[in-house]
């Protein structure tokens, strides 16, 4: 398994800390204090998960967020004091995967790390098509009316666990476990900002979605209501 | 003289019938009269009779006269309803219909009647005006028509004085039958010729016939006139008066005037005097210009009555809508204000006291605005403070955390000393983590900054969610979490973190206070609010600990050694949960017997509840001690296990029964208490009588 994580937070202490137990099980950390200097080293070490913190001098961690995304769907896993809805919506909406309140177990951490960097080796051939959008499961590429669309590693998974089983309702709880590989831990404020994303890049009108869409008091489901 | 009264003559009709009599006008002597008062108010009533307008002056509709009480409608109703048997169905189907519309209208009525004070104010001033005009307008007339009489009986009176004189007069009455008519002729025809040219009276000289006097008896006068127009009690007084010899009385009394050919008959005036032994002379006066007069009097007087009714109505209503419409925009005003809308302010004219009422108004709404605003500005500091402080405190706590994790998973590699302490460090850290999550939780609804996050979860699910949290601890005490669900699902608005976290509290606790015993869950929901009832059967409380279970970090045995590491926020956190859902977090207790705890929410994320799915108290399951329950005119027990946990089975009556067993219970109500924060206990409209009560024997 891959294992360069990038850690951005300010507090040596903890950087340290974190370094120390991802050596621990395996990764090989990174690390950067200071918001302004994330995107140099995320270019020169281009590692396979990011490890942010939202409080950050210089540049905040919601900025730095957004600029990673602008150039990779890597995954990102939010470090936040606040769990506040406003925040970790925020967050989520910048274009985190996954975040994590502080302070949290190690085993935790390394769970979600874990879920977010696995990923299936080989994946049969398989194309999926959903109204007018085509999914190519082992080419990790989507084509809306022949044109490529670019999604994040999670919002693809997303997609795909609703488009493998056209019209079954998901509920929130079953697409955490499915997607972000949790069991009964969850927000399912995830599942909805992330539907909300992906619906932004794959749908014809984000405020009538026709692909992802939403079944009152249950969850969500792929194709036409 | 003795039989002239005795025998009537031809033609002339049965008298002495006993009619009431005239009236004595005074002395001839005087020669004017002077009328009692009596005499007037009589004659007025008599005249008035048919030309006074009565009802049209003393009962026009009154509208807002029957609105005060629930009124004539439920009268109409019954009379409908006895009328109505003997109708045919369509009819009667009709007069309900009607009924109904008629209640309808008369409850739009009441309620318009005590919400508009203006429509009281002029109701009111129209009823009075009504009744104030009506009364002086009858009081005026009756006045005007004693005075007109008056007049014309002193005219007639003086008009009959000098009649009667010229008669006495007069010779060649005393003579033979031939002699008499003949003057008696010229007499009337002398007299006739003294009313001058308007015809000012009609003159009837009555002859008596009698034994010896004279021959004859007969009328003479007008011939278009009827002498059944002077009454017959005239007639009598006048002839008692002439049996008595007397000479000098005159008699007077109201009268119809009739005519013989064509003419209308109208009111009229007779007076008549006596003029020898057996004749007598009446004069007949036409009343018919006075009664115009008196007509065009009371039609004036009805229109101006009329009038100035309705003038007054308008006047008192416009000064009315100049009071009322102030008031409402005041209403109005303080109604904007009381939703919220601070800025509201009133238009201040003049310096009257509508003026100073806005000035209050507006004084009250700035201070109101000002406060308002210091108080956000301080929940915003808190806010921010607890932010800070929150961020501040847990990156170290991280690194703490994650250090001792490391330790943890390490410690096998250390000497003893230091393996006991990483487990020890692992143990506290977890329990101070906790705590410090409560407490800023907590510190977060204290600075209102906690916000719902509403959305339809179905409650079951919530509930074997929390479950499979506590099971760990359950398996470890155990404890059998036993679970009455609905099939159905229980689907409600509401914040999934904060209900899972009540739960899972309400289960904590009560696998950790239910000493090994089952723990029953139940579930069950109604149109309105779904409910959860975790029910224990360990130490409970009792009526001292029972006001406390909500309070922050109370414990229910201080000397007991604690098991989870509990923060003893847990419940209070719980109730602040429950409340922000406009939910109900509640407690029941009795000592030695356990406890239950209910959450109730509302379907609907806001709405009010009125009531709770579930009772609130121990199950139908635990009859209690046989031997008192077999005393029971009712046997709790009987009551089939599982059966509708309707709340109706135990209102009240549950604790009485259980009374008798000599224990004691306590209902706490951990809602709908506002503003004093987070004491748990409270009154609830739903059952009042059980607030936070005890009733052992």
């Amino acid at each position: 398994m891959k294992g360069r994580v990038l850690v951005v937070d300010d507090d040596a202490a903890l950087s340290e800390m974190l370094g120390i137990m991802l050596r621990g099980e395996g990764f090989e950390p990174t690390f950067v204090s200071d918001g302004d200097k994330a995107m140099e080293v995320f270019r020169e070490t281009h590692p396979d998960l990011v490890l942010l913190d939202l409080m950050l001098p210089g540049i905040d961690g919601i900025d730095v967020c957004r600029q990673i995304r602008t150039e990779s769907g890597v995954p990102i896993v939010m470090l936040t004091a606040k769990s506040d809805t406003v925040d970790v919506v925020l967050g989520l909406e910048s274009g985190a995967d996954d975040y994590i309140v502080k302070p949290f177990k190690s085993k935790e951490l390394i769970a979600r790390v874990r879920a977010r960097l696995r990923r299936t080796d080989d994946p049969a051939p398989e194309m999926l098509q959903i109204v007018d959008v085509e999914i190519d499961v082992a080419g990790h590429s989507v084509k809306r009316n022949g044109r490529p669309v670019s999604l994040t590693p999670l919002e693809f998974d997303l997609l795909v666990a609703l488009a493998r089983k056209p019209r079954q309702v998901f509920t929130r709880e079953v697409l955490l476990e499915q997607v972000w590989g949790y069991r009964h831990a969850a927000d399912t404020r995830l599942v909805n900002v992330h539907v909300q994303r992906l619906r932004a890049k794959i749908e014809k009108d984000p405020e009538h979605p026709e692909i992802v869409v939403t079944v009152r008091g249950v969850g969500y489901k792929a194709g036409p209501a | 003289m003795e039989g002239a009264a005795s025998s009537s003559e031809a033609g002339r009709g049965p008298r002495g019938s006993g009619l009431p009599g005239g009236i004595p006008v005074g002395g001839l002597s005087a020669g004017s009269a002077t009328l009692p008062g009596a005499v007037a108010a009589d004659a007025g009533t008599t005249l008035s009779g048919s030309a006074l307008p009565g009802p049209a002056l003393s009962g026009p509709a009154l509208p807002g006269l029957g609105l005060g009480q629930p009124p004539g409608h439920s009268r109409l109703a019954l009379l409908l309803r006895r009328a109505g048997r003997r109708l045919p169905p369509g009819i009667r189907r009709a007069l309900r219909v009607l009924d109904r519309r008629a209640r309808v209208v008369a409850g739009q009525l009441r309620r318009r009647w005590h919400r508009s004070l203006q429509l009281r104010v002029v109701a009111t001033t129209l009823v009075i005006c009504v009744v104030v005009v009506t009364v002086l307008g009858f009081f005026l007339v009756q006045q005007i028509e004693s005075g007109l009489l008056n007049s014309a009986r002193t005219s007639a009176a003086h008009q009959l004085g000098e009649g009667l004189s010229v008669a006495k007069d007069e010779g060649g009455l005393e003579g033979s039958a031939g002699d008499q008519v003949k003057s008696l002729l010229s007499l009337t025809a002398t007299l006739q010729s003294l009313s001058g040219p308007g015809d000012n009276f009609d003159v009837v000289i009555l002859a008596q016939p009698s034994s010896g006097d004279s021959a004859f008896g007969g009328t003479f006068g007008n011939q278009d006139l009827s002498w059944h127009s002077v009454p017959r009690g005239l007639i009598q007084k006048v002839t008692s008066e002439q049996q008595q010899g007397r000479t000098d009385e005159l008699w007077s009394t109201p009268t119809l005037m009739r005519y013989v050919h064509g003419q209308d008959s109208g009111p009229g005036l007779a007076i008549g005097g006596v003029i020898n032994t057996h004749d007598q002379l009446y004069y007949l006066f036409p009343l018919s210009q006075q009664q115009a007069t008196l007509g065009l009097v009371q039609h004036a007087m009805l229109f101006g009555g009329l009038v100035l009714v309705l003038l007054l109505v308008g006047i008192v209503s416009l000064v009315a809508r100049w009071v009322v419409v102030p008031i409402r925009d005041a209403a109005a005003a303080a109604r904007r204000l009381s939703d919220g809308q601070l800025d509201e302010r009133m238009p201040v004219r003049g310096t009257d006291d509508l003026a100073a009422l806005a000035r209050s108004f507006n004084d009250m709404g700035a201070s109101l605005q000002e406060k308002l605003h210091e108080l956000e500005e301080l929940s915003k500091v808190q806010r921010q403070f607890v932010s800070d402080v929150s961020h501040e405190l847990r990156t170290p706590l991280t690194t703490i955390r994650i250090a001792a994790d490391v330790l943890f998973a390490a410690r096998e590699q250390l000497v003893p000393a230091a393996s006991r302490s990483a487990e020890l460090l692992e143990g506290q850290l977890e329990r101070f983590e906790s705590l410090l999550a409560d407490l800023l939780e907590i510190s977060r609804y204290d600075a209102n900054a906690a916000t719902l996050d509403a959305e339809s979860a179905d409650v079951c699910d919530l509930v074997r969610r929390a479950a499979a949290d506590a099971e760990q601890l359950a398996a470890r005490k155990g404890t059998r979490i036993d679970f009455r669900l609905p099939p159905e699902p229980c689907v409600a608005e509401v914040d999934r973190r904060r209900v899972e976290r009540i739960l899972r509290n309400l289960l904590d606790n009560a696998v950790e206070h239910g000493e090994g015993r089952d723990v029953v869950v139940t579930v069950a929901g109604d149109r309105d609010a779904v409910a959860v009832a975790v029910r224990d059967h360990g130490v409970g409380f009792g009526p001292a600990e029972a006001q406390m279970v909500f309070d922050r970090f109370w414990r229910a045995d201080p000397a007991r050694a604690r098991t989870t590491g509990g923060t003893g926020l847990g419940l209070a956190i719980s109730l602040e949960d429950a409340r922000l859902h406009n939910g109900w977090l509640q407690a029941w207790g009795e000592c030695g017997k356990g406890s239950v705890f209910r959450l109730t929410v509302p379907r609907m994320a806001g709405q009010e509840l009125v009531g709770s799915p579930l009772p609130l108290g121990p199950d139908e399951a635990e009859p209690g001690p046989e031997l008192v329950l077999s005393q029971l005119p009712l046997r709790v027990s009987q009551v089939p296990p599982g059966s509708g946990l309707t709340g109706a089975r135990f209102p009240g009556s549950g604790f009485a029964d259980s009374g008798l067993t000599g224990t004691q219970h306590t209902v706490v109500q951990g809602t709908g208490i506002q503003g004093t924060g987070i004491q748990g206990t409270g009154t609830k409209p739903e059952d009042p009588g059980r607030t936070g009560a005890t009733s052992g024997d």
